[in-house]
């Protein structure tokens, strides 16, 4: 096994011990989405035209997706948290490649991920949720939703790396409830007046929200919206994979220069 | 016979912005010896163990660590030192058994439970191996810390402040695996507020001030700089001057007065003024001499005078 691969699954290892350590947090954030579903679902979905269980159904995906989008914030409080407290100083006095700690940092987070979005999978089908389209489409959905979550757990460590401070990453986290708004993670953006739909479809979250539900099947792709959210799989790809070649060579960087 | 050193620095410069923390270190510390890094707050210690470690880039300047060039061959460097302190911490989620197995792994040795357990028994962590690191009291988590610069029996150690904070007996135990990684042929960097400890520890002494290395030598070659201190006390206050001008004469110092306690001091580089030669020629002057004494220095002596500030250095450096 080359270098980075052997450093990278250890630093995977330690990450996925120290959630097995401390789960407290890994569970709040995972029961976050859950009761926005179920909150969102009844309250909201009972006041919109659309029939509750078809909402609950639009929605699931969105929720899915502003999760994943979380990945900034866990991303960069655990880096900040990591650097302000010296751990990163030691792994940088060791003899470990130079990718491997954030990579590993990143992967070890696509593993907790995919755990916890089960139990929101779960009540999504209790709710009235189904995969309606192939299983091999529902495959590809799963397989967005994680590279989105590997991207913005990227950029999330590079902004850790460079603040520092796990107090910039709790403020972060707070105003990152906003973003899935202006998306169509909650709601369809054909309503909205004109300038405002633009922004919120060139939201990477509306182009990954779109795409899993055209893949799950639970909604059609929305007429004369943006490039991205037009063809929502490869906007999703484009988004995530920009994001992804933007931040993790910035992330490795930072890492390396360490001052 | 050639001394090797297993750190050598030549004119090693870092500027943070507008501050120029180090202006050219020079640094030389044979293989196998501890050398004890002092200086008052701001004088660049941490800059330059920082820089020794890998942990910053040098802006000027050269430096070998066990024979690798610092910059050139970091990935090398890296794998001969180990580092503690302020400048590395373990893992506080996880326990301490994951932390010493993760490092192992990392450093590529061959059976890293085994070499965990190892660390584990021989830092007396056995017991807590189990627990999370964040758990751990102040000792436990210094000899953790410790064990985990260990792991791959590094050639030179860096270590900060081993002590500080601990209990004797905790004291006694860090300062005892010292001497015993010293006796194995481990090179020591040190950095402590304790002067004594350095005295106890430290073949060699790098005193800086400013950004750069003022004083070098033995504990016992620092001290011989300034010299030790001879002073007498006298029944009468008029004696004084009288007892002045023997001192004067004996040390060519100029003498010190502590007119409250009756006192005359001055301080003396010359080795043949012994005790009893003070005592003589101090009573031969007709002075009425209650006490005489003739005090070597300490090395919060050589500090205060050298560098012109007391050793304190409860606050972290820059």
């Amino acid at each position: 096994m080359s270098a980075w691969a052997y450093d990278g699954l250890a630093m995977t290892g330690r990450q996925l011990r120290r959630v097995r350590n401390s789960p407290g947090l890994a569970i709040l954030t995972q029961m976050m989405p859950i009761n926005m579903l179920l909150f969102f679902g009844y309250v909201f979905g009972s006041a919109l035209a659309t029939p509750g269980r078809e909402y609950r159904a639009f929605l699931l995906p969105g929720l899915l997706v502003a999760t994943a989008a979380g990945g900034v914030m866990t991303g960069m409080f655990q880096a900040a948290a990591d650097t302000h407290r010296g751990v990163m100083d030691r792994f940088r006095t060791l003899p470990v490649s130079r990718a491997a700690v954030p990579l590993g940092q990143a992967v070890a987070d696509l593993v907790v991920t995919a755990v916890g979005t089960v139990p929101l999978l779960l009540v999504g089908l209790a709710v009235g949720w189904r995969i309606e389209g192939s299983a091999l489409d529902a495959a590809g959905a799963v397989g967005l939703l994680l590279l989105f979550r590997f991207a913005c757990t990227c950029a999330g460590i590079f902004l850790g790396l460079l603040t520092r401070s796990e107090d910039a990453a709790g403020q972060l986290g707070a105003s990152s409830f906003v973003l899935p708004l202006l998306s169509d993670a909650y709601i369809p953006t054909d309503r909205l007046p004109g300038w405002l739909r633009t922004l919120a479809e060139w939201n990477p979250i509306s182009a990954v929200t779109t795409a899993l539900r055209d893949l799950f099947g639970n909604a059609p792709v929305p007429r004369g919206a943006a490039w991205p959210v037009a063809h929502p799989i490869a906007g999703a790809l484009a988004w995530s994979l920009a994001l992804v070649a933007v931040f993790l060579p910035l992330a490795v960087r930072r890492y390396s220069r360490g001052e | 016979m050639t001394i090797t050193y297993a750190v050598l620095s030549e004119g090693l410069e870092k500027r943070f912005g507008a501050v120029h923390a180090l202006r050219g270190l020079d640094l030389a510390v044979p293989q196998g010896t501890v050398c004890g890094l002092l200086g008052p707050n701001g004088a660049g210690k941490t800059t330059a163990v920082r820089l020794l470690a890998t942990l910053l880039r040098p802006d000027a300047g050269s430096a070998r660590i066990a024979g690798h060039d610092l910059v050139r061959e970091a990935a090398a460097v890296r794998s001969r030192i180990g580092v503690t302190g302020q400048y590395a911490s373990v893992d506080g989620d996880l326990t301490g058994r994951e932390n010493l197995r993760l490092f192992a792994r990392l450093h590529r040795v061959r059976s890293p439970a085994a070499r965990a357990d190892d660390l584990l028994e021989r830092f007396g962590l056995t017991e807590a191996a189990g627990r999370k690191a964040a758990t751990y009291s102040g000792g436990m988590r210094r000899r953790l810390d410790l064990a985990a610069s260990l792991v791959r029996s590094p050639d030179v150690l860096f270590l900060d402040e081993p002590t500080t904070g601990l209990d004797p007996a905790s004291r006694a135990g860090i300062r005892q695996a010292v001497l015993d990684l010293r006796a194995g042929g481990t090179t020591v960097l040190l950095t402590t507020q304790y002067l004594e400890e350095a005295d106890q520890l430290a073949d060699d002494i790098a005193l800086m001030d400013r950004g750069r290395v003022a004083h070098t030598g033995s504990p016992a070659e620092l001290k011989s700089l300034i010299g030790s201190y001879a002073e007498a006390v006298v029944a009468d206050g008029a004696a004084l001057p009288r007892a002045a001008a023997v001192l004067d004469q004996l040390t060519g110092n100029e003498p010190v007065f502590d007119r409250e306690r009756h006192a005359v001091g001055a301080a003396s580089t010359d080795p043949t003024l012994t005790l009893p030669r003070l005592v003589r020629e101090l009573d031969a002057a007709g002075v009425p001499l209650l006490d005489a004494s003739l005090r070597p220095p300490t090395l919060d002596d050589v500090f205060l005078r050298l560098t012109g500030e007391p050793a304190q250095d409860k606050e972290r450096a820059a």
